[in-house]
């Protein structure tokens, strides 16, 4: 094993910066993209279920299928994986944001509205603080999942760990199968970390104690 | 300041919440909207503001139409307190009193200033500023949250059941605190609530309203005296009206019409016999004309009884009596204040009417607490 690891040192260490950043540009689209979404939905309730359960139908297409849908769009590489895994950062983040926004206490919007906040401001100021553990809570679920699919981005060239996982099922070398898991899991469990230790940051003070009691 | 015409709010599915609503609400007046859920109190509240908007006619505030207005600049401009309290859970108390200053980005030391002194005003010490909502008790949050109303200096407040939430004991000393502070501020207050005793107490005028009409807008006297119909009556409840009465009966109604008197010129020894034969401890002194002029009692004879013969001589003219058509509530204020044991009723020119004696009112609180109130008027007739 130490073997494999000094021969291989570099190659994991790439390798592991390609996974790392592909997961990366996925979540960060997705939350760019499905935070505003989730916001705008939750303006207009009606319409939001039928949305939620469109984008729901997308995430059963399985994660292959999609990688290679791509491949006559966007070719190969890394931009197709990215793009793929994007469409699945999308429904957990999405679902929470909308759910954290309609779960904002009704009394506190309307507390706001007289007050005379306008649109921007109740958004800035109320909603987005006051459902902000459960957004996040969709990010993290979504970022560890993006890193566990990530693998399946080396069908389509686009590297990563999933490189070493296919050479040792293709080659029958289960230490090749064990560098590509380990690093990706221990990405995985970093990563949900620092995002805990973000959304602590992020989270106001004044909601800090009745959050943490529950 | 405020002024209804003719409004109107229907809804898409025909629902018509308010029904030709006209009304003008005066500077500095106290205004409670009462009547059962779903009777349009709330929506007429909100429209105020233009949380809810008119459908049909006007509604002035300070001689301008609002819906010539900007909806976030004339939310700004009026005082809002809603029922569930509403403060922001992620902001402090400070942040939360001097939101709407936030707002009309008012700069940072004026927003403290504002703070300390809103706080003076519930005797709340400052380091509560630096405070969570969660941290406080229901009767503190509602205290912010009437604060924050009170922020900017707005010359009108919306309150939509500020109190309904909370404890009786908790509500009863806020709205006393309520009502001076909305004394002492004089602001133009429209207060809505379900809740009669509330209104009773803090009003200055009551609109009772049903189906989105108004049935009766006056105020809390007039509502108890002269209910508009039954629906007011109903609402009102039997406890309360008779619990009402002697607020609004009068003087006449409940005193006795034979006091014993003596006419002035009267020998002493005449007048002692008198009161011995009536078994009473003073007289009236009146002259021929029914005029009251003046008493004595019985301890003012045995103390002089050797110096006088008349009862002129005796008696002391500084006499207070009260007028025939004065409120009871009032006369009986004032008899345990001056702790006197009556006092005589007369009309504009002095003429001796009746009395009223503690017995009388003794004979009041039986009747109030055991009777229906409407023999009192005998009872106290038959009385001594």
């Amino acid at each position: 094993m130490l073997e494999f690891l000094s021969a291989n040192w570099n190659d994991l260490l790439v390798k592991t910066w390609e996974h790392f950043y592909i997961s990366l540009a996925a979540i960060i689209l997705g939350v760019i993209v499905a935070v505003p979404l989730g916001i705008l939905l939750s303006r207009v309730p009606k319409f939001a279920g039928r949305f939620i359960s469109f984008i729901g139908i997308l995430q059963t297409i399985p994660s292959l299928a999609i990688l290679a849908f791509f491949i006559p769009i966007l070719g190969v590489g890394k931009l197709p994986a990215i793009v793929a895994l994007f469409f699945y950062s999308l429904l957990p983040i999405l679902r929470n944001t909308y759910i954290g926004v309609q779960g904002v206490n009704d009394s506190v919007i309307e507390a706001g509205k007289g007050m005379g906040m306008n649109d921007w401001q109740s958004i800035i100021k109320m909603e987005l603080p006051l459902s902000l553990p459960v957004i996040m809570a969709g990010i993290r679920l979504s970022t560890v999942y993006l890193i566990g699919w990530a693998t399946l981005a080396s069908f389509i060239g686009g590297g990563g760990l999933g490189d070493f996982i296919f050479d040792g099922l293709n080659l029958y070398q289960p230490a090749l199968i064990v560098a590509g898991t380990v690093p990706a899991t221990i990405l995985a469990v970093i990563a949900d970390r620092s995002l805990a230790v973000v959304e602590n940051k992020l989270t106001p003070e004044g909601l800090k104690d009745s959050y943490n009691a529950v | 300041m405020l002024e209804f015409k003719h409004v109107y709010k229907k809804y898409a599915d025909g629902t018509v919440a308010v029904k030709d609503l006209n009304l003008k609400i005066n500077k500095g007046e106290f205004v409670c909207f009462i009547g059962p859920s779903g009777c349009g109190k709330t929506t007429t509240m909100k429209m105020i503001n233009r949380l809810i908007d008119v459908t049909e006619g006007t509604i002035l505030v300070d001689g301008k139409d609002i819906t010539n207005q900007d909806p976030v600049q004339l939310r700004r401009s009026i005082g809002y307190v809603i029922q569930q309290i509403g403060l922001m859970p992620h902001m402090t108390i400070k942040e939360n009193i001097v939101l709407v200053g936030t707002l009309l980005k008012w700069p940072e030391e004026k927003k403290d200033r504002r703070a300390h002194e809103l706080l003076k005003l519930v005797d709340m010490p400052e380091e509560y500023l630096d405070r969570y909502p969660h941290e406080l008790s229901g009767g503190q949050q509602q205290r912010i949250g009437v604060l924050r109303a009170l922020a900017v200096n707005p010359p009108l407040i919306l309150m939509d059941e500020p109190f309904g939430a909370l404890d009786p004991i908790t509500r009863d000393s806020l709205q006393e605190e309520f009502k001076k502070l909305q004394r002492e501020l004089d602001k133009t207050i429209i207060f809505v609530t379900h809740d009669m005793d509330e209104a009773l107490k803090l009003a200055d005028k009551i609109v009772i309203m049903r189906s989105g009409e108004i049935v009766q807008a006056d105020t809390p006297d007039e509502i108890l005296r002269n209910p508009a119909n039954e629906f007011v009556e109903e609402f009102l409840g039997r406890e309360r009206l008779i619990q009402g009465k002697p607020d609004v009966t009068t003087v006449k109604q409940i005193m006795s019409t034979s006091p014993v008197t003596v006419q002035t010129a009267t020998p002493l020894k005449e007048a002692v016999s008198l009161m011995r034969d009536r078994r009473v401890d003073s007289l009236l002194v009146v002259d021929e004309d029914n005029v009251l002029k003046g008493f004595f009692d019985i301890e003012m004879v045995n103390l002089n009884h050797k110096k006088v013969t008349i009862v002129d001589e005796l008696m002391e003219t500084n006499v207070f009596s009260v007028a025939e058509d004065s409120l009871l509530r009032e006369t009986v204020h004032k008899i345990l204040r001056r702790g006197m044991k009556y006092v005589p009723v007369v009309d504009d020119h002095k003429h001796l009417k009746g009395i009223v004696t503690r017995a009388t009112l003794a004979n009041l609180v039986y009747d109030t607490i055991w009777g229906d109130g409407t023999e009192m008027e005998e009872n106290s007739r038959v009385m001594e």
